[in-house]
């Protein structure tokens, strides 16, 4: 029983991560009605980033985060005015393709630079063991960040200028326009912190597990499910999720062979589209 | 049949004729692999095309139906020995049952929802089966030694395969140009344009968008069976290829989507390049780089697709080349 | 002599709104029902109630003798009740007369495509679009797709049509070309309820007028009547001198 708790508890806080993992994807999808397809990818780009740092330049991973998430929002930036900024206000299809097409660029230049190979980001830090169980530093410290950052673009968006910006012109893009705020200049800007959250969430999830190029999509799908879970939008409502989705995979994984999780999470996840289709802790009104 | 007197369904039939008399004319053992593969890619965009094109609905999990198909068709052969034909036939029709029946409260999702939705069932499926020990798990399926001497021997079994594939191709062309003309037709084109509005007309929307979607089921299904059987060997990366799920749906935005030339002309095309692409020691991953690039352009610039500019340049042919 | 359409005790709410609160009416064949009101007066959520687009929360709706609350559009639309939108909806990506072929293929008499396309060419005629069949709708100029909009509704064979706002935008001449139509609609036999804010065409064109505010029913009666009421004015027209004037033309 005991065994069960602890699995869930270490399950709250890479949940914490999946949240943040999340968080990017929601941020988009709820400011400009996007669902950005290339989600997995970044975050697959910022695990590498904070690999290549670490063992090329020694940098420490949490402090290479920085550079990383900037490096993201740049990135978030170009693929913005390439490849989104001309099927806004189209139908949802032609978002969700060009978005793909970019994805498939990213993995296809990802597959041929590090081909399919395992990395990995070795560093251990000192954890606290409660009895038998032992909850490792790398997971601890990974979920303060997660929680440090999605707070910190909670901050972001309540008091800054630019965050008041992008709420209006999330709420209401026209309205927005007349009162002066360069639409697509602000919508832009979102997008690239929505990308530069993904990379830093991929950093943070380099330092818990092994990953490879592809690995980002499995993060991108979680991400869907955490999306879903907490709604449209939702930062708040994506950690929410994405501590519920770490729960329910540390209660499982005890029980059950871990090739059987994606099972459940997909199943999970489209039977919570069919129920809640505007997610468990959906806000009103969007 | 109306049909046979508009000049399309006779262009189809020389293309089909083209596939099923070159390569045993030729004896081009090459050739005929090389349509082969064009056949089952025209097969998937094309049936992807009745309810990508002309219903509007994205399935980015259309792989499940193939994989699906080739799972209880290579299941009903190793197990049960039916003949090759009578397996892809029952695979077909039990891939179509099950599509109405699970589909249709997925098909009440709107746009991107449903996109998202089709993804997490082919990812489901493909973990389910997985996971499935009946189905062989993660190994799979492997069909047993003596399978091809039913069709008497390796060889002939490859050919009566092909010439069956060619069959089914031939099924979806004039399938999908059948439902373009019918009423049915009119009706999921209204709902493409606006469901609402659809309903609102008179068009009894659930019941043809989950007819829409079984049907682009039934031949991919047939059709999985059938590239399984040659391939001796089913597993789940492979029946349940997220990839190839999404290069139906680059091959038929590239193509055209809503037509049925579209359809195959992207399919056709999409296949010969990945194979120059394949066999160029360079262009391995740029693979995936490249379909992507056109994918964005497509997206971009072409939302039409080349029968959407072909339509635009020369707008005769529009009512020629459906 | 039934009714041919019954509405009785609706009721809509949305959380503590109630955006209609027992609106009855009923109306007889081929009679021209003017349904007016303020804005906000919930008239287009009357029409979505009646059509099926959304459920009452309360009431009955009975067409043509059958009880067709809770119904679906697609379901209503095959007993001959068509209805065009205040926002219009073509479809876009076809042409005039494909647009006006769903119409008549999944309305009453739920045509074949070949009898369709004839029906969808009469009713052109009638509207005066049929020089534009073969236009994509969405290249129409807005009076086009109001026309459109009258068109394919009444490509559904219909016994009663509900035009919701479909004067709304068009110059004068155009004014006058609709309300043209309206009275061949109404020769053939159709009944009409519509929404207007139109009030010289609502006046002259109606049997009878029946007047929405704050989602209840104020008034109903013959137009010069109600005009004169001094409710309706009051919560209307605001002057009771214009009533006067407007019951004179």
């Amino acid at each position: 029983m005991l065994g069960v708790l602890a699995s869930m508890l270490d399950g709250v806080l890479v949940g914490a991560v999946y949240g943040l993992g999340a968080i990017g994807l929601t941020l988009i999808w709820g400011v400009m009605d996007v669902i950005n397809l290339t989600h997995g990818a970044l975050i697959a780009m910022g695990m590498f980033g904070v690999y290549l740092l670490f063992s090329g330049l020694g940098l420490n991973p949490y402090l290479a985060l920085v550079p990383v998430a900037a490096a993201g929002f740049l990135i978030g930036l170009a693929i913005y005015w390439s490849a989104v900024h001309r099927v806004i206000g189209r139908p949802p299809l032609m978002s969700l393709l060009s978005t793909f097409a970019v994805n498939m660029v990213l993995i296809g230049l990802g597959t041929s630079g590090f081909s399919t190979s395992p990395y990995n980001v070795d560093i251990s830090l000192p954890g606290i063991s409660l009895g038998a169980y032992t909850f490792t530093g790398n997971h601890l410290v990974a979920a303060l960040a997660a929680v440090a950052i999605a707070g910190g673009l909670s901050l972001f968006l309540q008091r800054t200028r630019l965050g008041k910006a992008i709420r209006a012109v999330s709420s209401n893009r026209k309205a927005a326009e007349l009162m002066g705020i360069p639409a697509a200049r602000v919508l832009a800007q979102a997008f690239g912190i929505g990308i530069a959250i993904a990379t830093a969430a991929g950093g943070l999830i380099a330092t818990l597990f092994p990953f490879t190029v592809l690995s980002g999509g499995g993060y991108e799908l979680k991400s869907f499910v955490v999306t879903v879970l907490g709604g449209l939008g939702n930062p708040a409502g994506a950690l929410a999720g994405g501590i519920l989705l770490g729960l329910i995979e540390g209660g499982v994984t005890p029980f059950i062979q871990v090739s059987w999780i994606p099972v459940i999470e997909f199943a999970l996840f489209v039977g919570i589209l069919l129920a809640f289709p505007n997610g468990l802790f959906a806000r009103r009104g969007h | 049949m109306e049909m046979i007197r508009q000049p399309f369904f006779w262009i189809m039939t020389a293309v089909i004729a083209l596939f099923a008399l070159l390569p045993p004319l030729t004896h081009d053992v090459g050739l005929r692999e090389s349509l082969f593969l064009a056949a089952v890619y025209i097969i998937l965009a094309g049936n992807l095309n009745l309810l990508i094109g002309y219903t509007g609905y994205v399935n980015f999990g259309n792989i499940v139906f193939f994989g699906l198909g080739g799972y209880l068709g290579l299941w009903l052969v190793t197990v049960f020995r039916l003949p090759l034909v009578v397996a892809a036939l029952l695979a077909g029709l039990a891939v179509a049952a099950m599509t109405a029946a699970l589909w249709c409260r997925i098909l009440r999702l709107r746009g991107a929802y449903f996109a998202l939705a089709s993804i997490g069932i082919a990812e489901a499926t493909k973990a389910f089966v997985s996971n499935f020990e009946p189905w062989g798990g993660a190994t799979g399926l492997y069909l047993p030694m003596g399978a091809f001497k039913a069709m008497g021997g390796p060889r002939e079994a490859l050919w009566t395969v092909y010439f069956l594939m060619v069959a089914v191709m031939a099924a979806t062309l004039y399938l999908s140009y059948a439902v373009k003309k019918s009423k049915f037709g009119l009706g999921l084109f209204a709902i493409r344009e606006d469901e609402e509005a659809a309903g609102v007309l008179g068009v009894r929307t659930p019941y043809y968008k989950t007819l829409a979607c079984t049907l682009s089921g039934v031949l991919p299904a047939v059709a999985g069976t059938l590239f399984f059987f040659k391939n001796g060997v089913i597993q789940p990366e492979q029946a349940f290829d997220l990839t190839l799920s999404t290069e139906a749906i680059v091959m038929l935005m590239l193509g055209g989507q809503g037509t049925v030339t579209g359809a195959a002309l992207g399919a056709f095309l999409y296949e010969q390049f990945r194979g120059y692409l394949l066999i160029s020691p360079t262009f391995s991953s740029f693979q995936l780089v490249i379909a992507g690039a056109l994918l964005l352009v497509t997206v971009l610039f072409m939302p039409g697709g080349l029968m959407g500019w072909v339509y635009q340049r020369w707008p005769r042919l529009r009512r020629i080349l459906e | 002599m039934s009714a041919l359409l019954e509405v009785s005790g609706l009721c809509k709410h949305f959380g503590g709104l109630r955006a209609v609160d027992s609106v009855a009416f009923t109306m007889a064949e081929g009679e021209i029902l003017g349904l007016i009101g303020p804005n906000g007066a919930g008239k287009s959520t009357v029409f979505n109630l009646i059509n099926g687009v959304i459920r009452p929360s309360e009431g009955r709706v009975r067409f043509a003798g059958t009880e067709i609350t809770g119904w679906a559009p697609y379901d209503v639309v095959r007993l001959g009740l068509a209805r065009t939108h205040q926002i219009v909806r073509p479809l876009g990506d076809m042409t005039v007369l494909e647009n006006c072929t769903v119409g008549a293929c999944f309305g009453r008499e739920s045509l074949g495509l070949a009898a369709a396309r004839r029906v969808a060419d009469e009713v052109l005629e009638l509207v005066g679009l049929r020089d534009r069949r073969d236009v994509l709708a969405s290249s129409l100029t807005i009076a086009g797709k109001k026309r459109l909009e009258v068109a394919r509704a009444l490509s559904a064979r219909p016994r009663l049509v509900l035009f919701d706002e479909v004067l709304a935008g068009l110059n004068p001449t155009e004014v006058g070309r609709m309300i043209a139509v309206f009275r061949a609609i109404r020769d053939q036999g159709i009944a009409i309820l519509m929404i207007e804010h139109l009030m010289q065409a609502v006046m002259s064109l109606s049997d009878r007028v029946v007047v929405l505010n704050f989602g209840r029913k104020l008034a109903e009666g013959r137009p010069e009547v109600v005009a004169s009421d001094p409710v309706v004015v009051e919560a209307y027209l605001g002057d009771p001198d214009i009533a006067a004037r407007l019951a004179e033309e």
